[in-house]
């Protein structure tokens, strides 16, 4: 059969005979790019590493506390006060002090690490999936399924967030289930609207046609032809998206209607440290230090990704 | 309306695979003032009759605009009809739910004009090709990739590129990988919407070989779209002009370049270029005026009139009927009220 | 023009609509029994009853929801369980404290985002730029509530003890009886909610005037021979004007609403505290008027956007 178009053929064919299956011809594709430039950014390395260690020590945050033998929740009465029952500082027993009942801060903020992550991660993963889902389907299905769902979208983009969530938690009381529900029901929309945006483009291209005319049906165009050419801004928007729900369950356990105490999250330990602040700066410094690294690092690495996707963008330009 | 129902040139004695009855295709256009009851429409494709024979390639030509692409999807059935018939292979497919299109899919393939717009930049070569197995389950595994490896070959691509991505791969590579795609599961049918009019003139050459040699291989038939006349005379058998969403003229391949009949194929055909450069200074270029007119709103009577360096006062008021020429056998109609004679074409 | 106005017009009242039946079903079906609430612990059965029948909350849940509805829209909010004042009355008494907040606010962040952005988008790639932008990331990066305590932290409460009140930790003096009280009052609320807001505006007017820098027809100002600063302000940073100005009417929206961590940090008595405090007391009339206030803000915002961005740029069509 190869005989057949050797007059015609470019200098790529391979030298007649067996065809050997080979996965070592890899093709670099937009991912590997993308993967390689950022591999690269010493800002995409140094706020990853950042995000990992946060993200360690959130993992293993019970043996961590096992070793060190401190409770999240235990009080020490005794060398965690002084005699005048103030909050003792940074020691070798206390890594980053003593909270105003004597907890260890460090290990509280380790525990708050877990509540922070969980939030984030769990509350734009859903926000991701939902926003994706509801944008792919706006924007491939078009005509009344479209208009349906991005009036929808537009409804909650004009609700005002702290508002509304502040009041719905109110009514339903407050809780670790409602932070990520409430972020999560308030971020999708802009997802889906990115996504809608970029679907109307790519569902033009001829590789959806040519999709088509091989008797491809809607769910497959939409999450095998469509679904990997969006992927890229979603996954950029998550990564931003993060950081975001981060300082949004923190305001809300600020303000008291987040995640109660005596679980520790950075919010409510916040909360808790503001009247000490004079006597135990580091009952506010490390808990609010946690904070701000983990949300710029989020944010760098975002910004890092969405470079990495695409070079022209704003760093390198 | 007053074209003809029917392909004025139905040759009994071929076997006919595909037929297109009066396909017409309007879209609704889309303006700002949606209150104004008649809502416009593009007539892209405008009562166009049509007999593609088995084994055979028919070359649809026109300019930009003139609904060949249009008339492609609507034989794939990528488009719904606004009304007319699609038959393939005896059956008519014009009505046919996706569902009920589904195993036509199998027998009906189209080659696409962008070789990048067509393949899907985040997906892996082999992937692509397979993707006609994988969505009517043909072959699974191993023997898909083999079937994939074959077809690779079969277009001449090296068969150990399946993992890589549309991008590291040349116009010309990325055409033949289209084409694998399309050939994947033995159509009989084959659109092939300007195939290399994107590519460079050195590589035209190839692929319209690779075409050609593979039409005698696996028997196929194609309806191959151009926008000009030079790129179908090896190619085709059969040559349909199209203007403004109708067909003009059509004839045997042969017989066009050698007798055009419309005077807007016979500009067309001034603008192919020859080459022998005595001929081509001897020869005289028929100028078209004019843009194409609008086809929210066609012309009155014949389409082609305000163009058309012949025109007299009938052919802006009736409109002409594709019809045979007086004792012709070979099947060489035409759309015009004052059709060019043997002498006067544009050679 | 006046058709794309109405359909948004038409499109806002439905959102308030959706709202306002969000709130009464939220708060109306919630599980918790106001009229038991607000008589007490020690409350007879029958005080209870006569409460709920003062409130109107033994009436068919519809008729509750029409009345209410009725109501809102007649910008009767009913009145407050907890004082007996007219939600209006409660909303008017704290706005000017939230309106001078949002505004102070907001023209600093807007100077000083769209400035920051200017200069970092001239020079791409220098200190300044670099430096911009990672101030820029940093105070986006950084939760308002923690700031505005920063901010009350060591620049009052460190300044205070070294004996210089600068500036005063908490409380409102209204602009009527002194200016100069009103903004020192304001001065760091003004600065948390500007510096948190401002970096939003620094990333999108540096994206979007690079953008615009590369195009062909900035080159063409240049050749004519503009000077630099003529082509950056004219065509530059006109090409950030549309999204800073759609950001600016959201954030606005949004923030005259309640700028609530703000007004909270800082004692502020505005909407955001309000609301903070009804959601303690648990009093339904003013948290739905405040629910539906802020909404309305954020819907008029979004149409006035709408609206400016149709005449800002003419390409958009009026659909």
């Amino acid at each position: 059969m190869s005989q057949l178009a050797a007059e015609l053929l470019e200098p790529i064919t391979p030298p007649s005979g067996q065809v050997v299956a080979s996965e070592a011809i890899q093709g670099r594709g937009p991912w590997q790019l993308a993967w390689a430039r950022l591999r690269r950014d010493k800002v995409a390395i140094g706020s990853s590493l950042v995000i990992a260690v946060i993200a360690l020590a959130a993992i293993f945050a019970p043996l961590i506390a096992r070793l060190i033998g401190h409770g999240p929740d235990t009080q020490f009465q005794s060398t965690g006060l002084s005699p005048q029952g103030i909050p003792v500082g940074p020691s070798t027993s206390f890594f980053f002090g003593t909270d105003d009942l004597g907890r260890d801060v460090f290990i509280r903020v380790i525990y708050g690490a877990r509540i922070s992550l969980l939030v984030g991660v769990i509350a734009s993963g859903m926000a991701i999936i939902v926003g994706v889902v509801v944008g792919l389907a706006a924007g491939y299905l078009g005509r009344a399924a479209d208009t349906v769902l991005s009036r929808l979208m537009d409804v909650i983009l004009s609700l005002p967030f702290l508002v509304f969530a502040i009041a719905l938690v109110s009514v339903v009381g407050p809780s670790l289930t409602i932070t990520v529900a409430v972020i999560a029901f308030f971020s999708w929309a802009s997802v889906g609207r990115i996504v809608r945006g970029q679907v109307l483009s790519i569902k033009e291209k001829e590789f959806v046609e040519a999709a088509r005319s091989l008797g491809a049906g809607d769910l497959r165009i939409m999450f095998v032809e469509i679904l990997p050419n969006v992927l890229a801004p979603t996954i950029v928007y998550a990564t931003l998206l993060i950081p975001l729900a981060i300082v949004f369950e923190a305001t809300l356990s600020f303000l008291g209607i987040g995640v109660i105490p005596p679980t520790p999250t950075w919010g409510n330990m916040l909360s808790e440290a503001m009247p000490f602040y004079r006597v135990a700066w580091w009952f506010v410094a490390f808990p609010g230090l946690a904070l701000v690294v983990t949300t710029v690092a989020f944010n760098l690495l975002g910004d890092s990704i969405r470079d990495a996707f695409d070079p022209r963008g704003s760093r390198s330009s | 309306m007053t074209a003809e129902l029917r392909d004025p040139s139905p040759r009994t004695d071929e076997d006919v695979l595909l037929r297109l009855e009066e396909v017409v295709k309007y879209f609704p256009v889309t303006s700002a003032k949606v209150f104004r009851g008649k809502r416009d429409h593009v007539h892209a494709v405008d009562g166009v009759s049509l007999d593609v024979a088995r084994g055979k390639t028919i070359a649809l030509v026109g300019e930009t605009g003139c609904g060949k692409s249009t008339l492609a999807r609507c034989i794939t059935r990528l488009y719904d009809l606004t009304s007319g018939k699609v038959v393939f292979d005896g059956e008519d497919i014009s009505n046919h739910s996706r569902r009920r299109l589904r195993p036509y899919r199998r027998k009906m393939q189209m080659i696409f004009q962008d070789p990048y717009g067509s393949l899907n930049p985040r997906r892996r070569v082999g992937s692509i090709i397979a993707d006609a197995f994988t969505i009517h389950g043909v072959a699974e595994g191993e023997e898909r990739k083999a079937k994939v490896q074959e077809l690779m070959e079969l277009v001449g691509l090296n068969p150990e590129h399946f993992n890589r991505f549309p991008a590291e791969f040349s116009g010309g590579q990325r055409q033949r990988i289209g084409i694998a795609r399309a050939l994947a599961l033995h159509p009989q049918l084959v659109v092939c919407d300007e195939p290399v009019s994107a590519l460079d003139v050195s590589i035209q050459a190839q692929v319209i070989n690779l075409l050609a040699d593979l039409q005698d291989e696996l028997g196929l038939t194609y309806v191959f779209i151009a926008h000009d006349l030079s790129v179908v005379r090896h190619v085709s058998d059969r040559i349909a002009v199209m203007y403004l969403g109708r067909i003009v003229e059509i004839a045997d391949t042969d017989d066009l370049y050698a007798r055009p009949r419309h005077p807007y194929t016979n500009a067309l055909l001034s603008a192919v270029p020859v080459p022998d450069p005595d001929v081509a200074s001897r020869r005289e270029r028929v100028l078209l005026v004019g843009d194409v007119p609008s086809p929210i709103h066609p012309p009155t009577g014949c389409r082609f009139h305000p163009r058309c360096p012949r025109a007299q006062e009938v052919c802006a008021v009736e409109d002409p009927v594709l019809s045979l020429q007086q004792g012709d056998r070979t099947g060489h109609a035409v759309a015009c009220h004052f059709p060019l004679t043997d002498g006067e074409a544009h050679a | 023009m006046l058709r794309f106005l109405a359909r948004r017009i038409t499109f806002g009242v439905i959102v308030m609509w959706i709202v306002a039946t969000v709130v009464f079903v939220l708060y109306f079906l919630a599980p918790n029994d106001v009229a038991r609430t607000l008589a007490g612990r020690e409350a007879s059965p029958s005080t209870v009853e006569a409460i709920r029948h003062n409130l109107g909350l033994n009436r068919p849940l519809l008729t509750q929801y029409g009345s209410f509805l009725w109501k809102a829209l007649h910008g009767n909010l009913g009145y407050s369980y907890i004082n007996s004042v007219s939600v209006v009355t409660l909303i008017a008494q704290r706005i000017w404290v939230t309106i001078s907040l949002v505004a102070g606010g907001a023209a600093i962040w807007l100077v000083l985002g769209v400035g920051a952005g200017v200069v970092s988008a001239i020079r791409p790639r220098s200190f300044a730029d670099r430096a911009t932008t990672g101030l820029a990331l940093f105070f986006y990066s950084m939760p308002t509530f923690l700031l505005g305590e920063a901010f009350l932290l060591l620049l009052f409460f460190e300044l205070h003890l070294a004996g210089l009140n600068w500036f005063p930790g908490s409380g409102y003096v209204s602009l009527a009886q002194s200016v100069g009280g009103w903004a020192r009052h304001l001065i760091l609320p003004w600065l948390t909610i500007a510096l948190v807001t401002a970096a939003t505006y620094t990333r999108l007017t540096r994206t979007s005037m690079l953008e615009v820098m590369g195009e062909d027809y900035i080159r063409t100002a240049r050749a004519k021979g503009l000077t630099e600063r003529r082509v950056t302000l004219r065509h530059g940073l006109r090409a950030a004007l549309t999204p800073v100005v759609t950001q600016f009417g959201i954030d606005v929206g949004t923030l005259l609403g309640g700028a609530i961590v703000t007004e909270n940090v800082f004692g502020l008595p505005g909407l955001g505290q309000l609301i903070i405090t009804s959601i303690l007391d648990q009093d339904l009339p003013t948290i739905i008027g405040l629910v539906l206030l802020a909404s309305a803000f954020v819907v008029v915002a979004n149409i006035v956007v709408d609206f400016l961005y149709a005449v800002l740029d003419p390409r958009v069509r009026l659909t």
